[in-house]
């Protein structure tokens, strides 16, 4: 997308004509900052990319580019394959701070696997914010699913359960189910999501198969304590990255990465139902430079 | 992390025997934990740069005062500047002009504009206003009818948007049924949008031009990082801000977002939200926030003492 091109765009005009200098080391550090990946993630990387420097490994622009992508993707990828959706029902519970995209995540979620072939069913599991089950009724209606939810002011571990029940009894394949913004922070709230976490644990051992933390790319370095505190309540099994069609480039995944080996899977780029793709680190390193 | 920034200094000034001048040695390696500090607190990279130059200048050759040390003469030139460059404490909303008084809540996606208008509505009701909520977002997934719960939350009448008009007629139509409910302060809810989407941001350009509002706040999420500085240049550019409500401030974001700004806009930061609850909107303090993006406790107090 916009993001990519942008960074590319600036490093290609960095390093056009250019050799290896000082000069030329502290632009490219700079990129790396700007791109919001944190000063020990760009400090790593910019280290390693001096020692080759210094022991001529690295000699002409090019190279030097390649091995900053190769690095940022070696942080990227992870060993585990992406996960068997097979499960009856695939249970996804999706989390994260407020504002982020987690419902609009989870209504092109619904679009994507329902392409796929499988019957999915929501859950509005946000009984908190003012209109967020309306919300989710409207991606609902967009994408042809059915949705369970209950009043506003509900406990939404009630939802999660009545939700399974009819996945169960409804034979749907997956079911995604929707929380309420929360700063990773207040404990209360953790706790609220510790408790929705165990009561679908309980009612259908082995679930929720996924839990997804949705990141908005447009956030700093705060969004490394919300992946660290949201893991602590609930074991994250991956990262949903938004609005990546804005000029942010999401640069923190790669610290998040760096220190807790959770897999980004999706990314977000855009407000529309087709606006969703499978992460892949390659394409987003190589994309890089 | 707290305290980090004045052990890094103390330890950078151990070698300082005495009280005396700062120099422009023991500067220089001061400063490079500062930048480290507000990079980390995601002041944008360039800001940081020119703030630094700017610290340089006012510190060197400066008298250390006798009461304390180097480390914290240096935090206070640091902190001194940081609260200057984010200006006074909430400056008030413009109350006067011609009635209704128009207010219009722009910024990026879920960064907040909806529940602040909310918010503000009940501010201005608690200081005798006669606030009109006005939904112009009929982009989002029940973003009227999220406006109209939490107009009734805090009892304050809310436009009966038709989704189907346009945002700026929409605006427009609201004015008479604002006088019609003697209402003196309209909060136009815009929807959220990139600032590089140029066709949206001509339609915010198009509501200012036709209601000519006294207040455009940008409204911004207080865990952005480096790209703060883009999203507040461009809507600025566009639209003419005259202020900045930080939001989600009560979490642990170090919130260098807001010295971002500020130092690309000359607009002052207005409010913090600081929860999703209505009455979670507060006035800012630029002392705070200096506190927290160099991610002091009490050291500051300390040195205020002094
Ligand atoms: N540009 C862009 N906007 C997005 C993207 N994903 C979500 N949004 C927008 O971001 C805003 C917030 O999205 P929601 O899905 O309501 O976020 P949420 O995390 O469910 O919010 P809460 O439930 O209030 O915590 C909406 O205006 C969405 O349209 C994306 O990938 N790109
Ligand atoms: N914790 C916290 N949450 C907030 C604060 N202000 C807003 N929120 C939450 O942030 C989320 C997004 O708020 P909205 O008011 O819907 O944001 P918006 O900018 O109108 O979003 P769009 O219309 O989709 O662009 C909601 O879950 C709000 O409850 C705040 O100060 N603190
Ligand atoms: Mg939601
Ligand atoms: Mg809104």
């Amino acid at each position: 997308g916009k993001t990519r091109d942008k960074i590319s765009g600036s490093i290609d005009k960095i390093t056009l004509g250019r050799k290896i200098d000082e000069e030329l080391l502290d632009e490219l550090e700079e990129v790396l900052i700007t791109a919001d990946m944190g000063m020990p993630t760009t400090m790593k990387l910019m280290d390693n990319l001096r020692g080759k420097v210094r022991r001529s490994e690295l000699t002409d622009v090019e190279a030097l580019k390649k091995a900053l992508a190769k690095g940022i993707e070696g942080i990227l990828s992870t060993p585990e394959p992406a996960p068997e959706r097979d499960n009856n029902p695939h249970v996804i519970l999706v989390i994260g701070v407020n504002g982020v995209g987690k419902t609009t995540s989870i209504g092109k979620l619904a679009h994507y696997f329902t392409k796929q072939g499988k019957k999915v069913l929501l859950a509005a599991g946000d009984t908190f914010r003012a209109a967020a089950a309306e919300q989710l009724e409207v991606w609902a209606e967009r994408t042809g699913c059915p949705i369970v939810r209950q009043r506003h002011g509900a406990d939404p571990s009630a939802v999660a359960y009545d939700a399974l029940e009819a996945a169960l009894s409804r034979e749907r394949d997956l079911v995604l189910i929707d929380t309420a913004g929360r700063l990773h922070t207040k404990v209360n709230l953790m706790d609220e999501l510790r408790k929705i976490h165990r009561v679908i644990q309980k009612r259908l051992p082995g679930a929720p198969h996924e839990v997804l933390l949705v990141l908005d790319a447009t956030t700093g370095q705060n969004a490394l304590s919300q992946a660290k505190l949201f893991n602590q309540a609930v074991p994250l099994t991956g990262l949903v990255l938004t609005k990546l069609d804005g000029t942010a480039k999401g640069g923190i995944v790669v610290s998040i990465s760096s220190e807790m080996q959770t897999p980004v899977c999706f990314v977000g780029i855009g407000e529309g139902i087709d606006d969703l793709r499978p992460f892949e680190p390659a394409d987003f390193a190589k994309a890089i430079f | 992390m707290f305290d980090h920034l004045s052990d890094r200094l103390a330890e950078t000034f151990k070698r300082l025997k005495g009280h005396g001048k700062l120099t422009e040695q023991n500067i220089a390696d001061a400063m490079r934990e500062v930048r480290l500090a507000l990079l980390e607190a995601d002041v944008n990279y360039k800001v940081v740069k020119d703030f630094i130059s700017q610290v340089k200048k006012r510190a060197v050759g400066q008298e250390v005062m006798r009461s304390i040390t180097p480390a914290q003469m240096v935090i206070k030139i640091v902190h001194d500047e940081l609260c200057t460059l984010m200006g006074k404490e909430g400056e008030p909303l413009v109350l006067t002009g011609k009635s209704p008084l128009v207010y219009m809540m722009v910024g990026l996606q879920g960064a907040g504009k909806t529940t602040t208008s909310a918010k503000l509505a009940l501010n201005l009701k608690k200081r005798g206003k006669k606030p009109f909520l006005v939904p112009a977002d009929v982009q989002r997934p029940a973003a009227i009818e999220q406006l109209k719960r939490l107009g009734k939350q805090v009892d304050v009448p809310v436009f009966d948007t038709d989704p189907g008009q346009d945002p700026v007629d929409i605006c427009i139509a609201s004015l008479a049924d604002a006088a019609r409910a003697e209402c003196d302060v309209l909060i136009l809810d815009t929807a959220g949008r990139l600032h590089v989407d140029e066709a949206l941001m001509a339609q915010l350009k198009a509501i200012k031009e036709r209601l000519h509002p006294q207040e455009a706040l940008l409204v911004a999420d207080s865990m952005t990082g480096q790209d703060a500085v883009n999203v507040a240049q461009s809507f600025h550019q566009s639209l003419g801000l005259t202020g900045v409500v930080l939001t989600k401030v009560e979490g642990d974001a170090r919130g260098g977002a807001a010295i971002s700004i500020r130092a690309v806009v000359d607009v002052p930061i207005k409010f913090l939200g600081v929860g999703e609850k209505l009455d979670a909107l507060e006035v800012f303090h630029p002392d705070r926030l200096a506190n927290r993006i160099l991610g002091m406790g009490d050291v500051l107090s300390l040195v205020e003492k002094a």
